[in-house]
């Protein structure tokens, strides 16, 4: 155990070297992406705003079920199989078909190659599960059917979700996919998140609707209330235009009236029917409905034909362009809700990490007194170890841009306590060989033998910890698993291979003397 | 160095062990934990006040005319610090915090929001759950582990030890009315991962005796084992206190829990390694024999 070779000794150096450069480099600055990596800190750290939203897919569940009916009535009635009663109800499709189509109707859900039951190959499922009941049919998505559907909405949110915070332009945002229907959004140094989250909680919906003169209640109309709350007005279901059609929107001054208003442009489909749907209702007034609230409903006193318009409603300037950015970025999918926010202002971020520092100086210097003490000679080999030790750890956390958290900081010091035990048991296991054995490189080889499968033992568990917290803990405690598990593998190197080497070298220079340790 | 007797005091510390247990479990079961929002759901907020004249009872009284439910305050390291926890949570009202804010400035001056934690019911349950399967699993793996390292025996000697020291451990959070939250999961399975470790290096030692010495009884034995071992347990633990004890008095409120269980844990781990494992070895009898056998096989 105490024999090195040249190579070995040398590569040992090298990689603790390369490795503790990127220790150092946490406090340089160079002018290289790879050479100038810093260790990531986390939002508990650096401060800023954890948010997690979770996707209300109820309202897009519905709509699919809309269109499906849609899709199924049209489909019968090209097949020559009468269905009727048609209802929604309870996230199924439930209607009756007449006596003598039931068999058909069920072969046509149930083929591998139905058009309108789609059959995933792979997933051994349809996009639909059906029952049957005498002539009632129950039609509802399968488990994989909604696993696509919520799928696709998730694709669709977080696209919109990364466009609305970008255009806020906080620094260097992380928006990640959680399960299938939560959206994590990270963002670094910001200390009030009111706007954004006001921004995300939006779907950001919106139609031009005619204001109906028909009295409430009738046929194809609803009664919508206003964004100020100053009442409610009855409107046309017939949507004019929806926010898909806009082109671009901006904040802006209305000469004539000096108000803050958003102007907006249209794509070249939606200029022609808002232009269409303008010279047919000039007179009328023309409802500007967000997410089901009417912001304003001026009167349309021409055409408008260019694809150009204005939408007013009491703006301040940062209403307007909250509202622009809303309709820049389009609509959400499904409503958004935020179901966990963790904010952290930047001085206690700044405050934790000196406290953190702090500490792990002091934790470190006892430490090292404590090993000198016991231990002194013996104890500088250990105390040597446990900085080349720290050096790794933290070069290692850089390199692989780990994010380092205030746990994953009191991971580091525990470290420092823990790396110790090695060097404690192989240094205890050599004072008892040396006691009945003279030779002391025979000592000092059998003491590092014999110590070996407890070491191991004793890190395995630690590190099994480390493994089980990394899959199941998560934003600071993932930090706190990180070092704690990377700690333990440096520990071992630094062990291993550095304290071991300069015991052997020193053992070997003074095998002759008395009392070694 | 002068052998320690620590084997005659066994049965003693036995029935210690035994009350200690069981008053931590009367007291988990019938007075509970004091959950954080992390698994409680609701809002915890950090604020610093401008000036000391800012009290506890001004905080409490201004929060409780907002209408949030359970409000609590404590005071947070320093005078100025403090943690507000209510039960309300409306993290979907992005005005939510925005107008607890100027409430609060109106009736007792300038704050600073420095942390602000708004846990939905759905999350706290499901991080409830995840810390629960975390500790479990750890518990598990560390079962699973010894089980292929050791002997029967063995194992149940370090698993009972282990459940000793997360029992006591959840047992004075329980005491002190100390907050739980996702910090305190992570201790405990360092805990458990200490506490494993330091049983695993008796044990091994007591193996190794095993086969040593035929004629010298468990009873014996354990003690040789434990007073071999005995000067790296303790440079150990101390070095590792060392380090949690900077941790507590120096990391900031934060880290406080967060050290305190370890702490605990670490003491608890010593001591259930030397008077919980080894106990066990000797009241199943092990010998010689329980290894050789297991080792023919």
């Amino acid at each position: 155990m105490l024999y090195f070779s040249k190579l070995r000794v040398f590569s040992v150096l090298i990689f603790t070297l390369i490795i503790s450069y990127f220790t150092i480099s946490n406090f340089t600055k160079v002018d290289d992406e790879f050479f100038s990596k810093n260790i990531k800190l986390g939002l508990d750290l650096q401060g800023g705003s954890y948010l997690l939203l979770e996707i209300d897919n109820e309202p897009v569940i519905i709509q699919r079920l809309q269109s499906k009916v849609l899709e199924l009535k049209k489909f019968f009635k090209d097949k020559d199989i009468k269905v009727r009663n048609f209802v929604i109800e309870d996230k199924s499709i439930i209607f009756d078909v007449e006596n003598s189509k039931i068999e058909d109707v069920k072969s046509l859900l149930d083929d591998d190659k139905s058009e309108i039951n789609p059959y995933f190959q792979q997933y051994k499922s349809h996009q639909f599960k059906f029952e049957n009941m005498d002539t009632s049919f129950k039609l509802e998505f399968s488990d994989y059917g909604l696993v696509l559907l919520k799928n696709s909405s998730l694709d669709q949110a977080i696209e919109i979700v990364r466009r609305r915070v970008d255009e806020v332009g906080t620094n260097e945002p992380n928006i990640l996919k959680r399960g299938n229907d939560r959206i994590l959004v990270e963002l670094p140094g910001l200390d009030d998140p009111g706007r954004i989250k006001s921004l995300l909680g939006k779907t950001a919906n919106l139609t031009f609707q005619f204001i109906s003169i028909s009295s409430e209640g009738s046929f194809g109309t609803e009664k919508l209330k206003f964004e100020d709350g100053s009442g409610e007005a009855v409107v046309s279901k017939r949507i004019v235009l929806s926010g898909d059609n806009l082109m671009d929107a901006k904040p802006t001054m209305n000469n004539q009236t000096n108000e803050t208003v958003v102007s907006f442009s249209l794509d070249r489909v939606g200029a022609k029917k808002f232009g269409k749907a303008t010279s047919n209702g000039v007179g009328k007034r023309l409802a500007i409905v967000l997410d089901g609230k009417i912001i304003s409903a001026p009167e349309v006193r021409e055409p408008i034909i260019g694809g150009n318009g204005q939408i007013s409603g009491n703006f301040t300037f940062q209403s307007a362009t909250d509202l622009a950015l809303l309709l820049r970025s389009g609509a959400l999918p499904a409503p958004l809700n935020i179901i966990e926010e963790r904010t952290v202002g930047p001085d206690l971020g700044k405050d934790s990490i000196n406290a953190g520092i702090m500490s792990l100086i002091i934790g470190f210097i006892l430490v090292v007194a404590f090993m000198f003490y016991k231990y002194r000679f013996f104890g500088l080999i250990a105390n040597l170890a446990l900085i080349s030790n720290l050096f790794l750890l933290v070069g290692i956390l850089t390199l692989f841009e780990a994010t380092l958290t205030l746990p994953g900081i009191a991971g580091i010091i525990l470290t420092v306590g823990m790396a110790v035990d090695a060097n404690v048991l192989i240094f205890e296991r050599i004072k008892e060989e040396l006691k009945n054995e003279n030779n002391s490189i025979v000592a000092f080889d059998s003491g590092y033998t014999k110590s070996r499968t407890t070491i191991l033992d004793a890190n395995i568990t630690t590190l099994i910890a480390a493994v089980i917290l990394f899959f199941m803990g998560s934003g600071p405690i993932k930090g706190f698993s990180i070092t704690l598990g990377v700690g333990i593998l440096t520990t071992l190197f630094s062990v291993y291979f550095i304290a071991r080497l300069i015991t052997a070298y020193y053992v070997i220079k003074n095998k002759h003397k008395e009392k070694l340790i | 160095m002068k052998t320690i007797y620590f084997n005659k005091f066994y049965k003693s510390f036995n029935i210690l062990s035994g009350i200690l247990i069981i008053a931590s479990l009367v007291f988990l079961v019938f007075k509970g934990l004091n959950f954080g929002v992390d698994f409680k759901g609701g809002t915890l907020i950090e604020l610093r006040t401008d000036k000391s004249s800012a009290n506890i009872t001004k905080i409490r009284d201004s929060f409780n005319q907002m209408n949030l439910g359970d409000v609590s305050v404590k005071n947070f390291g320093n005078e100025t610090d403090f943690v507000v926890k209510f039960e309300k949570q409306n993290s979907n009202d992005s005005q939510f915090i925005e107008e607890i804010k100027t409430k609060l400035s109106n009736s007792i001056g300038t704050v600073d929001f420095r942390r602000v934690e708004n846990v939905g019911p759905k999350v706290s349950a499901e991080l409830l759950r995840s810390g629960v399967i975390a500790i479990a699993l750890s518990l598990a793996a560390m079962l699973l582990y010894i089980w292929i390292r050791f002997e029967w025996q063995f194992s149940l000697g370090a698993i009972l030890a282990l459940f000793h020291d997360v029992i006591i451990t959840l047992g004075v959070f329980s005491v002190f009315s100390l907050e739980i939250n996702l910090s305190i999961v992570a201790a405990v399975l360092t805990i458990v991962g200490y506490s494993m470790n330091d049983t695993v290096v008796i044990f091994d030692r007591v193996r190794e005796n095993l086969r040593k010495y035929s004629d010298i009884k468990i009873f014996e034995l354990t003690n040789i084992s434990i007073n071999e071992t005995l000067s790296r347990t303790i440079i150990t633990s101390v070095t590792t206190l060392l380090a949690l004890l900077s941790i507590f008095i120096f990391g900031g409120e934060i880290l406080k829990g967060f050290s305190l269980a370890m702490i605990l844990g670490v003491i608890f781990g010593t001591y259930s390694s030397i008077y919980i494992a080894n106990p066990v070895l000797v009241s199943l009898k092990v010998s010689q024999r329980t290894i050789v056998k297991e080792e023919k096989e």
